[in-house]
């Protein structure tokens, strides 16, 4: 019989990893008897599935922060300007 | 393809303008992956040097964002494998021990069973505005051990398979499993602790 822990183990690797037969039905089994259980698998699901939603459009969570700062800007640029006139004098 | 003077392809909006076009949008999808400022900036300055470089295998057929978006997407997970591969946060065997670790330890009573029940958060699609949601990851991943946090967001964020992971990080399969279930129970306790108080309080 596997024990809430066993199964939290198993819940968290079928995001990971193909679950053998035994697994399976060893942690189907176990979801059928345990209340608490089904809820943790649906709460570990929902930050799989949120996280996967984030993944494909990081853009749209990110639009709540700041851009990048005028510092930062300045600073690449300056990295670009080296950078160009490196490539302009040894590829004459 | 044609390059003007100064190398750069007709095609191809100059440097100044890939800043000022582009900057914002790299840095912020940048931050979504990394969530560290500095690691982000680092990521686009990388980004657009490489670009530089690279301008003349922009082949035109993607929109200039697309094309750079790429780039970045390499650049990211090369900055998580630098920084997950320092020797400060590199401890695999401190992190193995389920029973050791005060937080997931504490989740289950000597038989292993959950010490308190799970609470329902609902469903996903309804309760949560995906914003709201990031806030609160983001709050949680910096809970975790600064390693768990790394693989996790390699795992789910970056979407990055576990064989790849643990070829990167040389860990077995086995540790990544167990770490992963660490950092997935300890954001799930975090998650319970500021999901439905969380219109009131802050991240606790």
């Amino acid at each position: 019989m596997l024990t809430c822990k066993d199964a939290s183990q198993l819940m968290s690797q079928s995001f990971d990893r193909n679950l053998g037969l035994m697994e399976r039905a060893g942690l189907r089994f176990h979801l059928l008897i345990c209340k608490s259980c089904q809820v943790a698998y649906r709460q570990l699901d929902f930050l799989h599935q949120l996280c996967k939603r984030i993944a494909a459009e990081p853009v749209d969570v990110a639009s709540m922060q700041p851009g990048l700062s005028a510092e930062a800007q300045e600073r690449i640029l300056k990295e670009l300007r080296r950078k160009q006139d490196g490539q302009s004098t040894s590829g004459d | 393809m044609t390059l003007d003077k100064n190398g750069n392809a007709g095609c191809l909006s100059s440097p100044e303008e890939w800043i000022s076009q582009h900057g914002d949008y790299l840095f912020r999808f940048a931050m979504v992956k990394l969530r560290d400022e500095h690691l982000a900036e680092d990521a686009v300055q990388e980004t657009l040097l490489a670009a530089l470089q690279g301008q003349q295998n922009f082949s035109g057929e993607s929109a200039e964002r697309t094309w750079l978006v790429g780039i970045l997407k390499h650049k990211i997970v090369d900055l998580i494998r630098k920084k997950v591969r320092e020797p400060t946060l590199v401890n695999v065997d401190e992190h193995m021990d389920f029973e050791q670790d005060e937080a997931t330890g504490a989740m289950f009573d000597e038989t292993g069973h959950w010490v308190t029940p799970c609470q329902d958060w609902g469903n996903p699609d309804k309760v949560l505005e995906q914003k709201r949601f990031w806030q609160i990851l983001t709050e949680c991943l910096k809970r975790l051990p600064p390693q768990l946090a790394m693989l996790y967001s390699l795992r789910e964020i970056s979407g990055m398979d576990t064989e790849a992971i643990c070829k990167d990080l040389n860990i077995s399969p086995t540790n990544s499993w167990v770490m992963l279930h660490r950092a997935r129970l300890g954001l799930k306790q975090c998650f319970e602790l500021n999901w439905l108080g969380s219109e009131q309080a802050g991240v606790k």
